[in-house]
């Protein structure tokens, strides 16, 4: 069962890098993380890679494996020919501070700029009742374990640098979606989401669906249904009419 | 002395999971300017992993539950040990704490009445613990960094930056905490600490700090904790003049996952039984029919047809002993397997398959579903799981003052979470870890406060020396020559401490197992690392080393002390409990470059409260010379 595997890690900073071959020892069983852990421990101590939990729960191991974006402690060794070889690589969306590390603050500016959860007034804390059925819309987004591959994937940004500003990509928009379909949040957040967060970049290609280990169906069930009630809401006469006079400078 | 980053604020939180969150927002909420340090990013720590629940006694299943029932579950899990106003006020304020949760934004489970589900757990009478499928544990830590988000939009809004009262230092270690001690006594003027990312040093400037590092769990080999469970905070504590009690208690959860080796000690959550699943050996036995103790006969079916029945009809059926405490249970595994009943791979089997349909199971068990069947190829809907005891939790940690969670020894320390001690005694019971959190997380916040207002105009200060001292420690690892590599130590760390002072003690292991800690102080002190300061793992883990051993050795001398088996600590040359021992606390304090332990007599619990249990079980765990002032106190 142990095999001797090929292995290639990019390793440097942000002033540059490049990727480096190892040979290394695979043992039934193992995910690419033991591989990148027992590297650590016998050929290059000062390599850099985050991880918590190594069970898919924290989201701290992204990375791209031969390319794809993936949670290095859930892609098991078996998944690659014993001859081939495993190319590691940082995600390539945010900038690298060193190795497999990068610096993924984006996500967390961008989480400060979408209005948290509003409780409903007079409701006291003990009184809230939810039906499940109402709650389980929600619950599909908040498995979300940050693990941030959706965003590192999305073409919106994944080139280009220039659109981060404007959007927030996948990870924000079912947070957005959230807490839109939380029973008891009482903000609407369909037209900020299109015009302060960037909805309307997205153009629905899925691949952020595909890359999410906790399977939520992103592009389905938060972006479409969020689009299709943005136009909704801004085709409304009463709203649109609202919305506009609100912003017109000087009224 | 180079120029290093400086910062000050009102209460400096170390640490971001459930109890440091809470803390923090409690704090910055009573006007305190509030840092929150972590050694991972926000969002990442180790309360994310929880998976089956919060306990708090609501009632919204069975309204026959409330807190004093939970106090008893609570009081007999730790086996008496426990302080019993800690577990008093854990009891009465755990449902207040969920609650607030949903006012945060915290979806959980529903009834059919739409209210919070709560589900079944080893040692708990009623159903008891709210939870979110089996991932509770990421819907708390989530609700509170969002609460903390939620929080800082609003000093946003006030003062134009998101930061001016509660600020996140993510990816930076603490690795000393600096005290004033001019007037004699200690007292905390501020921490230091390392970026992650840059290795550059931060020093904060603060008199009050809260504890909220969590647990000790990567000293053992075979433990379902991350890497960032190296006792840090219990350290710190004890570095500083502070106290540990309790170390020798240690919870050895019954279900890690034993294959493949690369995940061995993984959790599997203990729903897997509250929903139905069973224990079995290679016999196809449900052993745990066998395994229970006197004390817990009166709770627990001693048929499989009762036990089965319970499920459904709880009221008029005993429940069935794969819900025992976890001691018992991880007992029991252990003795199955030693006694060549045990699966191929050394552990016991765990079945939900032929209990529950397989969507059921889906739906209950998502994450363990997944878990099973990416990294260890079996669908738990299809064949049994192997399972064997992994190392969980450590009931041992910080003495506190019980309201104010301030720690005994050093002015301005406060401690919550798993690195305080005496809530569990000598076993905590599943889903009071995170109502814990939140219960001693908000008291933190609130004690913080307190002091604050009573020292006023007083700050300590943060002297040029204490800096200096700090520094100094934290870079001797790369100026050490032909010292060892800190994997190679921390390896052998934990196989020791795995081998010697595991789950089933005695006397001579835990001897061997002092010596040998010993021998590992001058290996630590020289410890070697390669590379530049930058994001470097292997001067990070040198830097944890002296905390694991600091906290390894705590273990290990309190468990020979103590002299019996009682919850987390099993002497098999001690093999009975010891209603002697039930009235000592072992404390343990940092003496030269090693620990000293001490007895220590527990507080005495009111009669109001131990009036709540019959008489007849309070002679399993109580002397008669106790007992005896008691009749006339009021137990019934
Ligand atoms: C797999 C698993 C499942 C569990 N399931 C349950 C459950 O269902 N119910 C339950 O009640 N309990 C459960 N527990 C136990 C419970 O999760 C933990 O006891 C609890 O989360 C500990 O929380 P905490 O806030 O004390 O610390 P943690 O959440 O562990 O956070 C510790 C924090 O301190 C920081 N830190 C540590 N050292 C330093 C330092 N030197 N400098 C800066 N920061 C530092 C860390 O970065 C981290 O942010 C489970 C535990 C595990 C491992
Ligand atoms: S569907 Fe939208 S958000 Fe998702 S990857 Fe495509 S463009 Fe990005
Ligand atoms: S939505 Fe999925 S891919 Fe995106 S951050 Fe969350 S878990 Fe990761
Ligand atoms: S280490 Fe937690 S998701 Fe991989």
């Amino acid at each position: 069962m142990t095999y001797t595997a090929k292995f290639r890690v990019w390793r440097g900073d942000d002033t540059g890098g490049g990727l480096v071959d190892f040979a290394v020892e695979v043992n039934e069983g193992e995910v690419v993380l033991d591989i990148i852990h027992r590297l650590q421990a016998t050929q290059a101590p000062d390599l850099a890679v985050r991880w918590n939990c190594k069970a898919g729960k924290c989201g701290s191991c992204s990375a791209e494996v031969n390319g794809l974006p993936r949670l290095m402690c859930m892609t098991r060794m078996n998944t690659f020919a014993e001859d081939e070889v495993v190319t590691v690589t940082p995600l390539r969306t945010f900038p690298v501070i060193r190795d497999l590390v990068t610096n993924v603050s984006f996500n967390y500016i961008k989480a400060r700029q979408i209005p948290a959860f509003a409780p409903p007034a007079g409701v006291a804390p003990g009184d809230y009742r939810m039906q499940q059925v109402d709650v389980q819309r929600s619950q599909e987004f908040r498995k979300c374990i940050e693990c941030f591959l959706c965003q590192n994937t999305c073409h919106v940004i994944r080139d280009h640098e220039e659109n981060k500003e404007a959007f927030a990509g996948p990870r924000m928009f079912i947070r957005l979606a959230e807490l839109d379909m939380h029973p008891l949040d009482s903000k609407d957040r369909k037209v900020e989401a299109q015009e302060d967060h960037g909805l309307g970049m997205c153009n629905i290609t899925k691949c952020c669906t595909e890359v999410c280990p906790e399977h939520i169906k992103i592009t389905d069930n938060a972006i479409i249904p969020m689009k299709e009630r943005v136009v909704d809401v801004k085709y409304d006469p009463l709203r649109w009419l609202g919305s506009k006079i609100g912003k017109r400078p000087g009224l | 002395m180079s120029q290093i980053e400086r910062h000050s604020y009102d209460v400096i939180v170390i640490g971001a999971g459930g109890a440091g969150l809470r803390a923090a927002i409690e704090a910055r909420s009573r006007g305190l300017r509030t840092a929150i340090v972590c050694k991972s990013l926000f969002g990442k720590a180790h309360t994310v992993m929880a998976e089956g629940g919060i306990a708090a006694a609501m009632g919204n299943v069975n309204s026959n539950d409330n807190w004093q029932v939970h106090f008893r579950d609570t009081m007999r899990g730790g086996k008496f040990l426990n302080n019993y106003r800690m577990a008093e006020l854990h009891a009465k304020e755990a449902p207040q704490r969920v609650w607030e949760l949903e006012t945060y934004g915290a979806l959980f489970d529903r009834t059919k009445d739409g209210k919070i589900s709560q589900r079944n757990f080893g040692g708990h009478e009623y159903p008891r613990l709210a939870h979110v499928g089996d991932r509770t544990g990421l819907e708390l830590i989530r609700t509170l960094q969002q609460k903390v988000v939620s929080l800082q939009q609003e000093d946003f809004a006030a003062t134009g930056d998101y930061e001016s009262h509660l600020k996140v230092f993510a990816e930076c270690s603490i690795t000393d905490l600096l005290l004033d001690e001019a007037s004699g006594a200690p007292r905390i003027a501020g921490a230091f600490g390392y970026w992650r990312e840059t290795g550059e040093f931060i020093v904060f400037e603060a008199p009050a700090v809260i504890l909220a590092t969590g647990g000790i769990g990567k000293s053992f080999k075979v433990t379902s904790n991350s890497w960032e469970y190296t006792g840090d905070g219990h350290a710190l504590a004890a570095r500083s003049g502070s106290r540990l009690i309790n170390m020798e208690f240690v919870q050895f959860h019954p279900t890690g996952m034993v294959w493949p080796p690369s995940v061995k000690g993984i959790l599997v959550t203990e729903s897997v039984r509250g929903d139905g699943g069973v224990l079995t050996n290679s016999e196809g036995r449900r052993f745990m029919f066998d395994y229970i103790p006197d004390v817990f006969k009166k709770q627990y079916a001693t048929t499989e047809e009762e036990a089965d029945r319970w499920y459904t009809d709880p009221d008029n059926n005993k429940r069935p002993p794969e819900l025992l405490p976890r001691d018992e249970v991880a007992r029991a595994i252990n003795s199955e397997v030693k006694a060549g009943r045990g699966s191929p791979h050394g552990g016991v089997f765990l079945d939900v398959s032929k209990r529950l349909p397989a969507e059921t199971i889906k739906a209950k068990l998502p994450s363990m579903y997944h878990q099973f069947k990416e990294l260890a190829g079996v669908d738990i809907t299809a064949e049994p799981m192997e399972v064997g005891p992994t190392c969980h939790y450590v009931m041992g940690g910080v003495e506190v003052d019980p309201d104010s969670t301030a720690a005994v020894g050093v002015a301005g320390l406060f401690a919550a979470g798993e690195v305080a001690g005496g809530m569990h005694g000598s076993n905590r019971l599943g889903g009071n870890s995170l109502s814990d959190l939140l219960v001693f997380g908000h008291r933190a916040g609130l004690g913080a406060a307190d002091y604050l207002q009573g020292i006023a105009g007083s700050r300590p200060s943060v002297t040029p020396q204490m800096v200096a001292t700090a520094e100094q420690t934290a870079l001797q690892p790369f100026h050490n020559e032909g010292g060892e590599n800190p994997y190679t130590i921390h390896a052998e760390l934990q196989q020791t401490m795995n081998d010697l002072v595991g789950i089933i003690r005695n006397g001579a292991e835990l001897a061997e197992a002092i010596a040998r800690l010993d021998s590992f102080k001058e290996r630590v002190r020289a410890v070697k690392v390669t590379g530049g300061r930058a994001f470097n793992p292997g001067w990070h883990l040198a830097l944890d080393l002296p905390n694991l051993l600091l906290v390894s050795e705590a273990l290990a001398r309190a468990a020979l002390m103590r002299e019996e088996s009682r919850g987390g600590h099993t002497r098999d040359d001690f093999p009975g409990m010891d209603n002697q021992w039930r009235q000592v606390n072992l404390v343990c304090r940092a003496e030269g470059d090693g620990i000293a332990v001490e007895k220590q007599p527990i507080p005495v619990i009111p009669s109001e409260l131990l009036g709540l249990f019959e008489v007849s079980e309070l002679e399993k765990y109580f002397t008669s010379a106790e007992l005896a002032g008691l009749s006339t106190g009021g137990a019934q």
